[in-house]
């Protein structure tokens, strides 16, 4: 068994997603990585790289490509399994929960793979937190837009303040069980129609 | 929708239960193809609500993901190609968990598309007018890589989505009828189906073979060459399985067996012509496979524009959804399957192989969920396969099965299972499994 230092690849289409990563990987002292983010002829490129450990998100169809390297295995110098140990289902499934898949060479000792695949699915799991926090900031940008947009059309045509229209909303929201941003919306959409 | 508005086709059974108290909810995962319809129309018409059951649908993008995902409970069931759950079930690939195919979604759906250069370098060569068959395009492929080796040129890339796939086997059937050795001659890789018709305009691949409605896609693109339809290999071979994990099936056998009565149901309504426009709309939105209405609607009727000419053929049962015990899962369809994965080196045959293929069809299963009702259930198991005009016995009576001849005109006796295989002088049988051969992608 080698203890040289792991070398890995890392398919993935989301180049954030792959820097949080070999982020991680580098700050753990795994520098032999290769980032592939181009998956035509992804199999030749895996055999010329000749990797310990391949990390492939889960959103990517050429996952299935992968599948060849135990049909053609003696294109890959050593045997290729899916990190998949009977005993070690729940970081399985947390990968798979995670949305990520790791492959790795035979031979290889599960605890030197295992730190691996604990800080890819870390980081995956941190992605898509960042993602849905990034949504959630976007919409709630729109959210204030639109209300500003109502705030502006009830103090034109109702002769409020904005004081005034903002309670006005807030207080039909509460009434109709509504977000704010709805009722802002309808009353956007309801002063289109009627040329407000 | 509501089933009695759904028009013809709906001649149907009592639902299994008066009213589920509760409806179950069963997640499905499928891959956007044409060959899923079925268990999309249970979801999307009605026909799984009307059992009891509440079918979650969740598109995935790989059959790598699909099996994962079966495999660690994200999903009860799954759409499958009919190999997989006879891979699992021999521990082949990295399979991590043996899965049972109760119920096939149908015949039919698949073909062999080349590129547009390869098949003007055939016609030359072979002087091909158009409208040749699936055996003489073959041969006129097999004079191309016999003239590419003399000159020392690379061998041609053929694509097929995944080790395990009737795709894969279909196109190494096609090759070594015309002899030409898929693993010797050409390389052999895997591309997934919404990346072939650009694989091919890229020069990556020459040729694939794929489920619909890619194929037209690629024709439609300008830059594929259909050669060959699946109807055109083996009319009745097997095609996309209802997967289910054992364990699952063990602990929800009533939930089980009440979906395969909406699919059955659900694949009969797909089955009616008169249905068929309807199908290609549910099936054209982007929750389901997201292609042009007007080129489902032409694949599902098997009109297809085989060139970017424009040159039509008409492709008889292109698909097969209930007809001809479509949904019946023959043991005698998994182990034809197991005869090519040992053909090609994938594994050997040995009584236990043969055990395992034969568990991973499940007719039992399908058998008493749908005994005593409209859908004829045939006498046996098994049946011999590529007999031209066979009629199966059947508890309603004989059911005729058409032309159903493989193209190259062999017949699969499943009895008869090691000399069909020691039969084809074209294989990989020599190769020890995970020492195949030598492509790359």
């Amino acid at each position: 068994m080698s203890q040289a230092p792991l070398r890995i690849v890392v398919i993935d289409e989301n180049q954030v997603r792959a820097a949080i990563l070999e982020d991680g990987l580098r700050a753990a002292g795994l520098t032999d990585l290769h980032i592939i983010r181009e998956t035509t002829h992804l199999l030749r490129r895996i055999v010329a790289i000749d990797p310990d450990v391949v990390i492939i998100d889960l959103e990517n169809p050429s996952r299935d490509v992968l599948e060849q390297m135990f049909q053609v295995s003696r294109m890959v110098s050593r045997p290729v399994a899916m990190f998949v140990d009977q005993s070690d289902t729940a970081s399985i499934e947390a990968a798979i929960d995670a949305g990520v898949s790791a492959y790795i060479v035979d031979g290889l000792r599960k605890e030197r793979v295992k730190p691996i695949l604990d800080m890819t699915i870390s980081r995956f799991n941190a992605f898509s937190r960042l993602q849905r926090e990034l949504n959630e900031a976007k919409s709630a940008l729109e959210d204030r837009k639109v209300i500003e947009r109502a705030k502006g059309i009830l103090m034109r045509t109702r002769g409020l303040s904005e004081e005034e229209a903002f309670v006005l909303l807030r207080q039909s929201a509460m009434n109709e069980k509504k977000k704010l941003a709805e009722i802002a919306q309808s009353v956007v959409t309801a002063a289109s129609l009627f040329g407000g | 929708m509501t089933i009695s508005e759904l028009g013809p086709g709906i001649e149907v059974d009592a639902p299994r239960r008066a009213r589920a108290a509760q409806p179950r909810t069963v997640r499905a995962g499928f891959i956007p193809l044409v060959d899923a319809s079925v268990l999309i129309v249970a979801a999307e018409l009605g026909f799984a609500e009307r059992e009891g059951v509440r079918l979650d649908l969740v598109k995935d993008v790989s059959w790598s993901n699909i099996r994962d995902r079966l495999a660690f409970r994200q999903f009860d069931v799954a759409h499958m190609l009919n190999p997989m759950p006879i891979a699992s079930q021999l521990a082949l690939g990295s399979n991590p968990f043996p899965v049972i195919a109760p119920f096939s979604l149908g015949l039919g759906g698949n073909a062999i598309t080349l590129s547009v250069d390869l098949y003007r370098q055939m016609q030359e060569a072979a002087g091909l007018a158009g409208a040749e068959d699936a055996m003489a395009n073959g041969r006129a492929l097999k004079a191309i890589v016999e003239g590419r080796r003399a000159r020392g040129e690379p061998m041609l890339a053929f694509a097929m989505t995944y080790p395990f796939s009737s795709h894969n086997y279909e196109f190494r059937y096609w090759m070594g009828a015309a002899g030409i050795h898929p693993d010797r001659d050409v390389r052999m890789v895997v591309v997934p189906p919404p990346l072939t018709a650009d694989a091919l305009l890229a020069g990556a691949i020459d040729g694939f073979c794929v489920g619909a409605p890619w194929n037209m896609l690629a024709v439609e693109a300008g830059v594929g060459r259909i050669v060959a339809t699946k109807p055109d290999l083996w009319p009745s071979s097997p095609e996309k399985v209802i997967g289910v994990r054992h364990d699952w099936a063990e602990l929800n056998r009533e939930t089980l067996a009440q979906l395969i009565v909406a699919l059955d149901a659900a694949a009969r309504w797909c089955d009616e012509p008169g249905n068929r426009d309807i199908l290609a709309s549910i099936l054209a939105r982007p929750a389901y496979i997201g292609a042009p209405v007007e080129i489902l609607k032409r694949v599902l009727s098997g009109e297809f524009t085989v060139d970017p000419n424009g040159t039509m053929r008409q492709v008889d049962d292109y698909f097969v959804f209930h007809r001809k015990l479509a949904n019946f899962p023959f043991v005698s369809h998994a182990l034809w399957t197991y005869s090519q994965m040992v053909r090609w080196g994938q594994t050997g045959l040995s009584a236990k192989g043969l055990a395992a293929a034969t568990a991973a069809y499940r007719p039992d299963i399908y058998r008493a969920a749908l005994a005593g009702r409209t859908t004829p259930l045939p006498l046996a198991d098994s049946k011999r396969e590529g007999e031209p005009n066979a009629v199966v016995p059947s508890d309603h009576g004989g059911v005729a099965m058409g032309p159903d001849a493989f193209c190259d005109g062999r017949l699969f006796d499943p009895a008869e299972i090691e000399a069909y295989i020691a039969g084809f002088e074209i294989h990989n049988r020599d190769c020890a499994p995970g020492d195949a051969v030598t492509a790359d992608n």
